[in-house]
């Protein structure tokens, strides 16, 4: 009886010793850290996560629920080596033991760049990053839509090279997490949503320095497909110059910072009003120049054949009228010198017959009634007559 | 509204372009250059000012999809 009873306590039921096990290993195993390799990830459309963490020896069984596994910065993928903290469940119904995960790091920076790199490679494949794909960023964009943390030193440096630069563009700040828990998810999503607004010229993605963890966001897959599938040209701006992340590869424009992007995003102002001076003087200049060249056409007209023999004609007929005044006036004068020369011609032939030339010699004349009486028969009285000496007339009655 | 203006800001400099090419071709008579002068001299003064009085606008993408589901 008493063995009985004793072998009826030593026999156990199913339910008793896993719930034995259970306790056991859930009381001893309530807070561990395990370092392994992922495999057989999947994460269930509900939200949780499964996977199994194996090395060469052994593996186990992993849960990781919703919620909790939001606050995992990266995608786990297969061949990771990571590090998770959890604790020990046993699942009576299937009599299997599982680690449910509470959190989960890479086992190393040399795991993020190997997920870097895996996903690189794989994007490229898939021809994400081919410079076919590179649409051109507009040079004077109107609106510029912009994904990331709004209160972040990022936006605020944006904002103040595009007051700066370009003050026409207006900025739609798509608002959204840049690090940890669900900041690749919404980032995504803002960028699908800035592409449903319909007057949306350019995107830039991105936020400012951090820590590859702090960064990670964008090198995630769901990132990369969205600014790939983004019809509008996506400017990536990820940290500081030397941070390369997936999101830079796959946008039509990488910028070494957000600052970087904004300045690639706009035209300067400065150098649009330099712009425009040029016009204007331009403008000024040239419009000086057709009215030069217009007055030198009329130049040209005026002193042409046909304008010039008008005033050839009138020059002509002046020229003539001179040399007709200067004959004229030459004639007059030689003439009037040729009648002098006559005159002293004939005032020197007369001169020897001068009347006082022989009255000086003695001889006189003898006139009557004032003429002068020549011969015998024309004197008329020979009582009354008037004889000239040269010294003087007598005269006789 | 200021949406216009923006766009027109393109705009305006390429009508600047056409402006500045037509002037220098020659090829538009007197009274056509002078339109086109003062019509460029016009738009360089517009863009000039349009330029020194912007003010950059910020706007929300949330509240804009709100805005949008009220109309």
């Amino acid at each position: 009886m008493k063995r009985k009873e004793e072998s009826k306590e030593n026999i156990l039921s199913v339910s008793e010793i896993t719930g034995f096990i259970k306790q056991t290993l859930e009381e001893n195993f309530s807070d561990i850290s395990v370092i392994g390799e992922l495999s057989n990830f999947k994460a269930h459309v509900s939200g949780h996560w499964y996977f199994t963490l194996k090395d060469s020896g052994a593996q186990v069984s992993c849960t990781m629920w919703r919620g909790v596994n939001n606050y995992v910065f990266f995608t786990p993928q297969d061949g990771m080596k990571v590090i998770i903290t959890g604790k020990i469940t046993v699942y009576p119904p299937r009599g299997n033991y599982q680690i449910d995960v509470r959190s989960m790091k890479p086992a190393g920076v040399g795991e993020l760049q190997a997920a870097f790199e895996k996903l690189k490679q794989k994007l490229a494949a898939e021809g994400l990053f081919d410079e076919q794909f590179k649409k051109p960023i507009p040079e004077f964009p109107s609106k510029i839509g912009i994904v990331t943390a709004k209160d972040g030193a990022a936006f605020q440096d944006m904002k103040s090279i595009a007051a700066r630069r370009y003050p026409l563009v207006e900025l739609v700040i798509a608002s959204c997490k840049v690090q940890g828990e669900g900041a690749a998810e919404e980032i995504a999503r803002n960028i699908r949503l800035l592409n449903k607004q319909n007057d949306i010229d350019l995107i830039i993605v991105g936020r400012g320095g951090g820590s590859l963890e702090d960064l990670w966001a964008f090198n995630e897959e769901i990132v990369a497909r969205a600014i790939f599938e983004s019809d509008i040209p996506v400017i990536s701006a990820v940290g500081h110059e030397i941070d390369f992340t997936i999101s830079d590869f796959a946008a039509d424009l990488r910028a070494a910072t957000p600052s970087a992007a904004m300045e690639l995003a706009t035209p300067d102002k400065a150098e649009l009003s330099a712009l425009l001076k040029e016009f204007s003087f331009s403008f000024n200049e040239r419009m000086g120049r057709i009215i030069s060249d217009y007055k030198t056409g009329i130049r040209k007209i005026i002193s042409s054949y046909g304008f010039r023999s008008p005033q050839d004609l009138v020059n002509r007929k002046s020229q003539l009228l001179d040399n007709l005044i200067y004959r004229f006036q030459n004639n007059l004068e030689i003439k009037i010198s040729d009648i002098k020369n006559r005159m002293k011609l004939l005032e020197s032939k007369i001169e020897p017959h001068n009347v006082e030339n022989v009255l000086k010699k003695g001889f006189t004349l003898i006139s009557q009634d004032g003429k002068y009486i020549t011969r015998k028969n024309k004197l008329a009285d020979e009582n009354s007559f008037e004889i000239k000496f040269y010294d003087g007339e007598v005269k006789i009655k | 509204m200021s949406k216009k203006k923006e766009n027109n800001f393109e705009e305006m400099l390429s009508r600047l372009q056409e402006i500045s090419d037509a002037l220098e071709s020659g090829d538009a008579g007197l009274d056509q250059s002078i339109k086109l002068y003062e019509e460029g001299i016009g738009l360089a003064k517009n863009c000039f000012a349009a330029l020194k009085d912007a003010e950059l606008k910020v706007t929300e993408l949330k509240k804009q999809l709100e805005n949008n589901s009220k109309e």
